[in-house]
């Protein structure tokens, strides 16, 4: 049994239908992308999982549905939802970012805090740096620390690599599989850098206006002549 | 090529030499001294209102103009139940509790609904709504009249240096501070007050964290009620001022100047407006001849007003004031 | 088509002719409520022009009310003028006070605003008490009183010509203006639109028009005292601005209507005790905000499905002071 499931997902905003009938599925474990012009309903996917869009259809997470389930809900299921923008607090400290990833955990922190520097040791010494004056990708990292302490089965990603330079891109996405393969975290990632997340993930989904349009490994993707046009660039 | 001149001293410079001035005045004189003194208790009172101002703002950016009522009612339990038989501090406590469960009561009742499908505009009315309802129950239940209060400790004067202190103004001012300090306390070191500033500050992204945002808002109201308790126990043991319906209304209206000229995100902001505000205006009132009692509330928005202008987002206010 | 774009106006001719029919059916007393109605409607229409067309959020009309007031009352009492002569001159006097604080009003936006007009609400009534021999003090001053006809129809007719006023003006270049200058500011002066005429005048004409209120509201009181252009009388202002819909001039007479006869109907009838009034009051207008946000006339809306000629009656934007 996949860990997400999602069969035929209706969304919309106010009238406005942004996702027609959106089926995907994630394994325990693995990294899958989500590919798309913009508009195309990535980021709305990705709400609809983690209830913070109303939504219509089957979701269901490790077989439980979530049909009624809203973002706080979510979190305490397993499911870390890092948003476009990054969703980090920027008028509180680093320390109370990571501290409120960790909210829906019980019990002592000091493991998770230790796990969190080992994979960015230079968040020791900013601890009491207010959120908002970090770098792009230093908040992105941030985020994605915060997302870590939460010791999710189930990472959303949306759109990592935005407004960051190249090498910064390539060491997120780096880091983005180490946590897949050491946290055993699964990732549905979305982007609009087709390359970086076809070489990072194992499968994807390409949606377009609101449906998707073709689904499969990303050897197979990177193949297919439509694909390299519209979203490789060759 | 112009240079940026950098004015973030201005504030922090002029409230060290407010201070040393009114340390100066009051060595010098014991009637400033006396003044001075005073002047912070009645701002102790409207700081712990224009705190609980602050709080609800900060997670809302709704003013809600009920503070004051509900502080009065509360005070109106504190008066009951020490009519009942309690004494004066178990009633303060009892009233502390109450005012937490009946802040969250009526933020449930009374404001999410209307916040559920309005705007900020249609619960600033709810909470004018509010604000009758809640002074219309008082003269329901207890009538118009005024009650006397009985006072916490009995009167006693402390002479130090040839000024006379008042044992209530102190305690006043110590209640006062330490209540705000507790608070400060909770935001700033325990999960809740962490949760509590995160669903203030970013509503959406404390949701994906797992934060109960709406949880979060009612437990404002309770802290917001218990601080508008305090002050309102506080203003009632002032000789100056009587058990009434009408307590609060013209305390509100300090602590709303106070909260501006704080910066209405700040509650720090809200605490040092409302002192300065408490002993300007005891100051103006016995040094200044034509400052007649009329007219210190106008005087209060004057200062306001001085500091908005020179500081549009307040004292410590976060503010961006965006020109075209 | 046709028919659409004349429902208003022949519902305005409806209702002027009822307003003026009514006092047949009432007694003297009730025209006096009639005529305090008809100055809630000036008071009110006067707010929507600042707040709900323009987006200036003022909760202190009740000091411009208080500056036509106080020149009726002064000249009424000790000059001798005639009463209805004097409402030119608070016409005058309020359109200055409006500017006056229609500058400072230049700096500040939403909430800050708010509290400043507040403020000026609350130090009027001060200063008037200050200085008695000006202004009668806390006693105040008593005027020649009026039959409950008379006063009637000089509210409504005040009422009727500031609706016909504000109509004009707001379907017009200048109304355009003031709208856009709610809707966005950067886009208002993009397209050539003067923030700072603008805002200043549409503070203007709003206080004009509460003074004439004012001048009214004293008239039919026949008495004047600070006391009566106090926090109260601003609140509800506000209220009935907002219970009525704001950017709505339809939804202007349910406002008046609700904050003047829902207490008096309350206190008048036996079924609660006048205790409870307040009580009840204030959690209507609670529920009324739950049910209804943005006033009456969007359930007007709805039901006739206007597309408002007045514009669409966006959120005021109380506390964006911007991005």
């Amino acid at each position: 049994m996949p860990l997400l499931a999602l069969r035929d997902v209706d969304a919309r905003y106010g009238q406005v239908q942004a996702l027609r009938g959106v089926s995907l599925t994630v394994d325990e474990g693995e990294i899958v992308a989500m590919l798309g012009a913009n508009g195309a309903g990535k980021t709305t996917t990705l709400r609809a999982i983690s209830g913070t869009v109303r939504r219509s259809g089957t979701l269901e997470l490790d077989g439980r549905s979530l049909a009624r389930t809203g973002p706080e809900q979510a979190a305490r299921l397993g499911v870390a939802h890092v948003p476009e923008g990054r969703g980090t607090f920027s008028e509180l400290t680093v320390w109370e970012n990571l501290r409120l990833g960790a909210h829906t955990r019980r019990g002592p922190l000091n493991d998770d805090f230790q796990r969190v520097l080992g994979y960015f040791p230079w968040l020791e010494g900013r601890r009491a740096q207010q959120a908002g004056t970090l770098s792009g990708g230093e908040q992105q990292m941030l985020a994605l620390a915060r997302a870590l302490m939460q010791r999710p089965r189930l990472l959303l990603l949306d759109e990592p690599s935005l407004g960051l330079a190249p090498l910064v891109v390539a060491e997120i996405f780096r880091i983005v599989r180490e946590l897949n393969e050491r946290e055993g975290a699964a990732v549905l990632l979305v982007e609009q850098n087709a390359r970086t997340s076809l070489s990072t993930a194992a499968r994807a989904y390409v949606l377009e206006v609101g449906a998707v349009a073709y689904a499969g490994t990303s050897e197979e993707l990177s193949e297919r002549d439509s694909i390299r046009r519209s979203y490789l660039g060759y | 090529m112009s240079v940026r001149v950098d004015r973030s001293w201005i504030v922090p410079a002029l409230l060290v030499a407010g201070c040393i001035g009114l340390v100066v005045g009051s060595l010098s004189s014991s009637l400033f001294a006396q003044q001075t003194l005073s002047g912070l208790a009645n701002g102790g009172i409207y700081a712990s209102l224009a705190v609980a101002l602050v709080l609800i703002y900060r997670a809302t950016e709704v003013i809600n103009f009920s503070q004051g009522a509900i502080a009065t009612f509360t005070t109106y339990i504190a008066w009951q139940l020490m009519d009942w038989g309690l004494t004066y501090w178990l009633a303060f406590a009892c009233t502390l509790g109450i005012a937490f469960a009946g802040g969250i009561a009526l933020e449930l009742v009374a404001i999410r609904p209307v916040e559920r499908r309005g705007n900020v505009l249609s619960v600033v009315i709810a909470s004018i709504g509010l604000l009758i309802l809640v002074e219309g129950a008082i003269g329901y239940i207890w009538g118009n009249d005024i009650k006397f209060m009985p006072a916490p400790f009995p009167a006693h004067i402390y002479r130090i240096g040839g000024v006379a202190f008042s044992r209530q103004d102190i305690a006043t001012i110590l209640i006062a501070l330490a209540s705000v300090f507790v608070l400060w306390l909770l935001f700033q070191f325990t999960k809740l007050g962490l949760a509590m500033r995160a669903a203030a500050v970013r509503p959406e992204a404390a949701r994906l964290v797992g934060i109960r945002v709406s949880w979060m808002l009612s437990l404002g109201w309770g802290l917001a009620a218990m601080l508008g308790a305090v002050a309102g126990m506080m203003a009632a043991a002032s000789p100056s001022v009587l058990l009434q319906p009408s307590m609060m209304d013209g305390i509100l209206i300090y602590a709303f100047a106070a909260a501006v000229l704080g910066g209405l995100d700040s509650a720090a902001g809200a605490v040092v407006g409302a002192l300065a505000i408490g002993v300007t205006l005891n100051l103006l009132g016995s040094y200044v001849s034509w400052v007649t009692p009329q007219l210190l509330l106008p005087a209060a928005f004057v200062l306001m007003l001085v500091v908005l202008l020179v500081k549009p987002s307040g004292l410590f206010g976060h503010t961006t004031v965006r020109k075209v | 088509m046709r028919a659409r774009a004349l429902l208003g106006p022949v519902t305005a001719l409806v209702a002027a002719v009822v307003i003026a029919l009514l006092p047949l059916t009432l007694s003297d007393y009730h025209r006096s409520t009639g005529a305090l109605v008809g100055v809630f409607f000036t008071a009110i229409l006067a707010l929507d022009i600042v707040t709900g067309y323009t987006g200036q959020i003022s909760i202190g009309h009740g000091a411009f009310m208080a500056v036509g007031g106080y020149t009726t009352a002064i000249l009424t009492h000790d000059h001798g003028w005639n009463d209805l002569a004097t409402l030119p001159l608070a016409l005058a006097f309020g359109f200055v006070a409006g500017v006056i604080v229609g500058l400072p009003a230049l700096r500040f936006s939403g909430v800050y605003l708010a509290l400043t007009t507040f403020a000026v609400a609350l130090a009027v009534p001060q200063i008037a008490k200050n200085y008695p021999d000006f202004t009668g003090g806390t006693e105040g001053l008593a005027l020649p009183t009026h039959s409950g006809t008379w006063l009637y129809y000089v509210a409504w007719t005040v009422a009727a010509v500031a609706f016909v006023f504000a109509w004009l003006l707001l379907r017009g270049r200048t109304g355009r203006a003031f709208r856009a200058v709610r809707d966005s500011e950067i886009a208002a002066v993009s397209s050539g639109v003067s923030l700072p005429f603008h805002k200043t005048v549409s503070f203007g004409i709003s206080a004009a028009i509460a003074a004439a209120a004012g001048s009214v509201y004293v008239l039919v009181n026949n008495f004047i005292n600070p006391d009566v252009f106090g926090l109260q009388l601003s609140l509800f202002i506000l209220i009935g601005a907002v219970v009525g819909g704001l950017g709505s001039l339809w939804g202007v007479i349910v406002g008046a209507a609700f904050v003047e006869l829902l207490p008096i109907g309350l206190t008048s009838s036996s079924f609660t005790s006048s205790e409870l009034v307040p009580v009840i009051f204030g959690a209507v207008v609670i529920a009324v905000m739950a049910l209804l946000p943005l006033g009456a006339a969007s359930l007007l809306q709805r039901l006739l499905h206007f597309g408002s000629q007045t514009g669409e009656s966006s959120d005021v934007p109380l506390g964006t002071e911007g991005t």
